[in-house]
């Protein structure tokens, strides 16, 4: 019965979470003097309305769900990676260099261009996770400090190196680019990409490598109690530089969503892309599971590019779907409070 | 260029850009000293720059001419506390993992002040302010040989009121029972429960104290160096802060000396084209500088920075 309750309160705590913070997102529209109802109706048909719009969504959620797999991934480790931005940016650089600069058959130069930006991704997170495991720094703030390093380094190196016009890099080949004409006609010549079939390959690599390996299993320990794993032999420091690396590597695949997917080109970014910190809303109203991931990334992709629509259609401009994700994550973290009232309802008070 | 020259075109320069990086610091200083760790910095800052610009342009249509930027620092204040509450909430009352919490701050921070840009003014961004704060000479001060040309010549108002707000919360902190308690709460709250201290309350105060003095630093910045508000006016600046706090330690003073000092990083990477020296250096090294700094600091190879012991974690009555 408790198990049964356990499960039920897992999925209940996102979908109450989604429904108050679209709840109150349409209350901020009622008192600013929009329509709600039209807005959201714009909204869905944003997301699903025809082929263009649900390629994109599926577009926007790819690198989404690589976000989401580092941050659950570090998380399931103990860890709060927020460098997911600063790894991402990395990764999207060197798969581009790599798109770039070498010639190859396609079925090499793809997935090594792809490895290429989960390589750099996993170099940019193992920084962080040596200074936690050896001088007990906290990742939360290295790895934001990581973030502004990657952003101005990644500029810096492509004003430097690889300028072309327009304040980016040339495109790369054809033979390292995930753009497939074949999904681009069936969705009514959206930008989809192939992306989307490597984010659910990592998904089931997440949920392969926590669940079915020994190293998993360690992991994880570490993410329960790092004090129990140490007493039982697991060595903690390898294990916490490990789930960097790993986290890292997931963030610059996301990286190459950008690079070899949707734009084939780096640009010089003035400000982040939002697609890292974006993961951890992803990874948290997804409970750090795959599937809640790949679920919770599809929808967050949907909002983002429903907006559009809503903005468009309704006049309410983009950014509300920006403060109904904030509300939603507030729900979600303050997950006590609807623990609570449940348990208010249901058996008089005790937690 | 003699080296007197630099020091003149660097050290004001450096001061400007400091002035909201101390407040914002401090506000994390109050924050994090009674145990609550604040990345919403950079949210707060920004709901605070939105809130000084509309307030500075809607000072100057009520007629309030160059009392305008001080009202909307007012209200700023007012907003930056009330903006904090949520996080407070969040991560007191309902015990949600505090950076979590302060993440989703960052979120609302931007949704919404675009959002009301938006609505308010049609457009991306608010209308750009007539009022700024102006620079000017502190009399008997500037006539110091030096110092005074460096310091206190052509400066803004602002950046003393920083300092000078950087010894108030010193003082708070460090000489008045309300900053012993507000340390204890963050070092031990059982112990500080136990000897009667209220460490909920003194918590809220501290983060919403916080969220006050970051709202300044966002409307000191658009007052003084960014004159309007937009999507990109605060990206970043909420982080050096963050970062500030760190490097000085979690301390309000070493919080100030480390925002001046970042400030002068800043500066540089501005005005480091007229210095012979540093022309030659891309620029990339100095804006990534206050970073790679603050790692190194946090590393212990300069200086070992250690954080409140409880700062993260929520007080549960009673829990072992």
């Amino acid at each position: 019965m408790n198990l049964v309750k356990g499960r039920l309160f897992h999925i209940l705590v996102p979908v109450v979470s989604v429904l108050l913070g679209l709840l109150i997102g349409g209350i901020i529209m009622l008192v600013s003097n929009y329509n709600p109802v039209s807005a959201y109706a714009a909204l869905i048909d944003g997301i699903f309305g025809n082929g263009y719009n649900l390629g994109e969504t599926i577009r926007a959620a790819s690198p989404l769900i690589l976000s989401g797999l580092a941050v659950a991934f570090a998380f399931r480790t103990g860890l709060f990676n927020i460098g997911v931005e600063g790894q991402l940016l990395v990764g999207w650089l060197a798969s581009v260099y790599v798109g770039i600069h070498f010639d190859l058959p396609k079925v090499i130069h793809l997935p090594f261009a792809i490895l290429a930006g989960a390589a750099a991704g996993a170099l940019w997170g193992v920084i962080p996770g040596i200074l936690k495991a050896k001088f007990k720094v906290h990742e939360v703030i290295t790895t934001i400090m990581m973030n502004y390093i990657a952003l101005y380094a990644t500029n810096g190196i492509i004003r430097a190196y690889m300028l072309a016009p327009g304040e980016r890099t040339k495109d790369i080949k054809e033979s390292a680019s995930l753009a497939s004409p074949w999904l681009q006609q069936i969705t009514e010549f959206s930008r989809l990409h192939y992306g989307i079939v490597v984010a659910i390959l990592a998904a089931v690599i997440m949920w392969f490598i926590l669940w079915k390996t020994t190293t998993g299993y360690e992991l994880r320990a570490v993410g329960f109690n790092q004090h129990a794993s140490q007493y039982a032999g697991i060595n903690v420091s390898k294990n916490i530089v490990l789930a960097m690396a790993i986290s890292g590597a997931f963030a610059g695949a996301a990286g190459t969503m950008e690079g070899l997917g949707t734009y084939q080109y780096m640009t010089i970014n003035n400000a982040f892309t939002g697609v890292g910190f974006d993961g951890i809303a992803v990874s948290l109203l997804g409970a750090n599971g795959s599937v809640g991931i790949i679920i919770a990334a599809l929808l967050f992709g949907g909002l983002k590019i429903g907006s559009l629509t809503m903005q468009s259609a309704a006049g309410v401009p983009t950014e509300l779907v920006g403060i109904v994700i904030a509300l939603i994550i507030f729900f979600v973290a303050s997950s006590y409070l609807i623990r609570w009232l449940t348990n208010r309802f249901t058996k008089g008070g005790k937690i | 260029m003699d080296f007197f020259q630099i020091l003149a075109l660097i050290v004001p320069a450096a001061i400007v850009s400091a002035a909201p990086l101390i407040l914002t610091g401090l506000g994390g200083v109050l924050s994090e000293r009674s145990g609550v760790v604040n990345i919403g910095l950079e949210g707060l800052m920004m709901f605070g720059a939105f809130v000084g610009a509309i307030f500075t342009h809607y000072g100057e249509q009520w007629g309030l001419g160059a009392g305008s930027p001080w009202m909307s620092f007012v209200v700023a204040i007012v907003a930056g506390a009330l903006f904090a509450v949520p996080h407070a909430v969040a991560s007191i009352s309902f015990k949600a993992d505090q950076v979590v919490s302060g993440v989703a701050l960052n979120f609302l921070a931007a949704g919404l002040s675009i959002f009301l840009t938006k609505k308010l003014f049609g457009a991306g961004q608010t209308p750009d302010i007539q009022e700024r704060i102006g620079k000017g000479d502190v009399p008997l001060l500037s006539k110091i040989p030096v110092i005074g040309d460096l310091f206190f010549s052509n400066a803004y108002s602002t950046s003393f009121v920083a300092v000078f707000l950087a010894f108030v919360v010193w003082y708070i902190i460090y000489k008045t029972p309300f900053g012993l308690r507000l340390r204890s709460v963050g070092e031990h709250p059982m112990a500080a429960d136990t000897m009667g201290i209220n460490v909920i309350k003194t918590r809220y105060i501290s983060v919403i104290m916080g969220g006050a003095f970051a709202g300044l630093g966002g409307a000191i910045y658009v007052a003084s160096i960014a004159g309007n508000f937009t999507g990109s006016t605060i990206s970043g600046q909420g982080f050096m802060a963050l970062a500030a706090m760190i490097f000085g330690k979690w301390h309000p003073l070493g919080a100030m000396g480390a925002a001046l000092f970042f400030g002068l990083a800043q500066s540089l990477s501005i005005t480091g084209e007229q210095i012979p020296l540093l022309k030659d250096i891309p620029d990339v090294y100095l804006l990534i500088l206050p970073y790679v700094l603050t790692i190194l600091a946090l590393a212990g190879f300069v200086g070992r920075a250690d954080a409140p012991k409880a700062s993260g974690q929520p007080y549960e009555k009673g829990k072992r």
